[in-house]
């Protein structure tokens, strides 16, 4: 239970190689990047790492680009659905999909992930309804997926909380004997968060088998990453006790080596790690934000250059691994998930007014039944009565 | 014949203290799904001793001395939960409940309720609370309005042994989150307690002491302090009834309405601030129930506006039987 974890078996955490510089990597404004784990260049070159060596079939890389591509789409109809009155908020995931879908892959039966609000991606790795996502968006629910059902967590907005619910859920595994692990999202904001700082504490004095990922995207809403940390992200892991590794996040098969070897380790008893994947959020914070009230458009196009489907395209057309056939395919299929999408938001009816009163408490108490019965008599009132 | 000579009788003379820490190490024999979790719990047994000898007998993955971190230490439960674990949380004094407050108020009440019930939430979260026992800052407060105010929590007080051993099970086997608040300062009152019994239900109000002329309301370490005022009055040929409310969220206004319907006056006593603080709901609510019986309005005892204060003023600034009593004779007078 209290396992301690010997250094000379940790086998992450080892990424000193430098895997090639990054278009915009000499920007000012962007971290020098030596320490970045990478399998795919932004301009679609296969190449290794030696602390990450990757076996991926050819399905499973055509797998990841559909993927990436039909999420990419539900991004973009959920958008647009905001701003045609559908949802009341989207918290759009652009840019992020690599790291996502590469993280969500990476989990295996058993396993557990707790998001925040923006895991679409993960979300769709996990098998969850889009429309149980867009449900929350809408203001239907807070979230229509079974989080046991589906082992991914409510959406946790309060930022960094679910952390600390990850840290005790893999405290959990570790009494029941089982080998599974926890894989917790946060973003570059949360890291300031206390509870955060509390549960790499937690995690890190019992050992217990929770992978931390942080999606650097840049900016926390309006604020950057300067702000929140002085290190890079990836190096506050050291301070707890643990390895952390920085990942190329806009690299799908970087992600899923890098965290794929994290739960591994993770499930073998070694404890936590930090990942922090480096990527950027293309889109606003959500569809209430205007980004370019605090970045420059500049910054968003040498982002553009590292876009993570794109390089994707480019690897499996250069290596024959997909024909034209293939990505026409996808366009097909992502259209028709766009139609589902937005003909089961817009169809989705509103709950019942009482909707409310359920759930609150597994066991209901009297005082609520009585002020459920009577606003049920007061909505009897009007014509038609309560719906 | 040698067992039963070897068994503990079943009706034995305990502390609050002891009564809980009897009813925990029971909780724990029945349900290998409950872990207690705290600051100082397990190899010193809790700054109160509450879990005195559970980590020794349990081990240390069901009496975990955590790292010193609220909010840490109820977030962790809230994932243990979700694993299907029943956490008990020892929150070292009421005062240090407020690191965790964003996950009992965020992430515990609500949890339930996020997951349409997939992710229900049995946590205990145990808080000595109140004041007397001389201490310094941030060991001497009442929270509980904070918790009653949040959908999503169960609010229960014991007054007495008897229900801090059943009590602290019940909260356990609770399919809920439960806020469970201890006495601090009557931790050492002691009375019989017999654990063979079948315990009352948990969330229900109990009358202590019946009168006729005013029915003064209680919980935690303020019944004492009523039923000691309810003596002196009855010398004074004045009857007072005294409720122990017991539990706080959900109230349980049955028997307190009933009552005041045959007193026509009501007293609500609390060690917290006054202002929207327990009593100014159940007064609300008697008022509503018991508009055209009541004699004289609902009047409130309870600390001042003020922060806690140091601790020579804490006998100035808490209610005692005088107070109490003068509260009386105001509803008697009006």
């Amino acid at each position: 239970m209290t396992a301690v974890r010997n250094e000379t078996e940790i086998d992450i955490g080892e990424a000193g190689e430098f895997a090639g510089p990054l278009p915009g990597a000499g920007a000012p404004h962007l971290p020098q990047q030596p320490d970045l784990v990478q399998l795919l260049t932004p301009e679609g070159e296969r190449v290794e790492h030696p602390g990450y060596p990757l076996e991926v079939s050819d399905e499973e890389l055509r797998g990841f680009y559909r993927d990436m591509a039909l999420v990419r789409r539900w991004d973009a109809e959920a958008t647009a659905l905001q701003r045609q009155g559908e949802l009341g908020i989207w918290a759009s995931l652009l840019g992020q999909e690599a790291a996502q879908l590469g993280a969500g892959r990476a989990l295996e039966d058993g396993d557990m992930a707790f998001p925040t609000y923006r895991e679409h991606g993960v979300a769709w790795a996990r098998g969850v309804d889009p429309l149980h996502v867009m449900s929350l968006f809408r203001g239907v629910d807070n979230g229509g997926w079974n989080p046991v059902e589906r082992s991914f967590g409510p959406y946790t907005i309060v930022i960094g909380a679910q952390c600390l619910h990850a840290t005790g859920y893999a405290m959990g595994i570790q009494r029941d004997g089982a080998e599974s692990a926890v894989l917790a999202f946060l973003g570059d904001g949360a890291t300031s968060q206390g509870e955060v700082n509390e549960a790499m504490v937690f995690a890190a004095s019992f050992a217990a088998p929770v992978v931390f990922f942080c999606q650097n995207n840049q900016y926390a809403i309006s604020v950057p990453l300067e702000r929140q940390s002085k290190v890079p992200l990836y190096h506050r892991a050291a301070g707890f006790g643990f390895p952390g590794v920085r990942v190329d996040g806009n690299d799908v098969l970087a992600v899923l080596a890098v965290t794929r070897a994290a739960l591994r380790a993770a499930r073998e008893g070694q404890g936590p790690t930090f990942i922090e994947a480096f990527t950027y959020r293309m889109g606003a914070h959500t569809t209430s934000d205007d980004p370019t009230r605090y970045r420059l458009a500049d910054e968003v196009e040498e982002w553009k250059l590292r876009d993570p489907i794109a390089r994707l395209k480019a690897y499996l057309s250069r290596s024959g691994l997909a024909d034209a056939a293939f990505f026409e395919g996808v366009d097909a299929a992502a259209d028709e998930l766009a139609v589902r999408i937005r003909s089961g938001t817009v169809e989705m009816p509103d709950p019942p007014p009482t909707a409310m009163f359920d759930a609150v408490y597994a066991e209901q108490t009297p005082h609520l039944a009585a002020q459920r019965a009577q606003f049920e008599a007061y909505q009897a009132g009007f014509d038609g009565g309560a719906e | 014949m040698s067992a039963e000579l070897l068994d503990a009788p079943a009706t034995r003379t305990l502390t609050i203290g002891k009564a809980l820490n009897d009813g925990l190490r029971r909780a724990m024999e029945d349900d290998p799904k409950v872990v207690l979790m705290g600051e100082d719990i397990g190899r010193l047994g809790g700054v109160f001793r509450i879990t005195d000898g559970l980590q020794k007998d349990f081990g240390e993955d069901r009496v975990v001395d955590t790292p010193l971190a609220e909010a840490g230490i109820v977030g962790t439960a809230v994932g243990l939960a979700m694993r299907g674990y029943r956490p008990v949380v020892e929150i070292q004094f009421d005062g240090f409940v407020f690191p965790a407050y964003n996950q009992i108020v965020t992430q515990v009440a609500k949890l339930h309720a996020r997951s349409r019930g997939a992710m229900p939430m049995p946590i205990v979260i145990r808080i000595p609370f109140g004041g007397g026992i001389g201490a310094v800052e941030h060991h001497s407060e009442s929270p509980e309005a904070y918790f009653a105010h949040t959908p999503g929590l169960k609010v229960v007080a014991v007054s007495n042994p008897v229900d801090a051993y059943w009590g602290i099970q019940q909260a356990i086997a609770c399919p809920d989150p439960v806020v469970f608040l201890e006495p601090k300062r009557r931790y050492w009152d002691k009375a019989p307690v017999d654990t063979s019994g079948t315990p009352e239900p948990l969330f229900g109000a109990r009358i202590v002491r019946g009168g006729d002329d005013v029915t003064v309301l209680a919980y935690g370490p303020m019944v004492k302090t009523a039923l000691q005022a309810a003596e002196v009055a009855a010398g004074e040929g004045r009857s007072l009834e005294v409720v122990d409310l017991r539990t706080l969220s959900p109230l349980d206004l049955d028997p307190v309405v009933d009552s005041v319907r045959r007193t026509g006056r009501c007293v609500v006593v609390h060690e917290a601030p006054v202002t929207l603080g327990l009593g100014a709901e159940i007064a609300a609510r008697v008022t509503e129930a018991c508009f055209h019986s009541l004699e004289s309005p609902v009047l409130r005892v309870g600390g001042y506006d003020v922060p806690y204060p140091p601790s020579k003023l804490e006998e100035a600034y808490l209610p005692d039987l005088d107070r109490v009593l003068d509260a009386v004779d105001r509803a008697m007078e009006f």
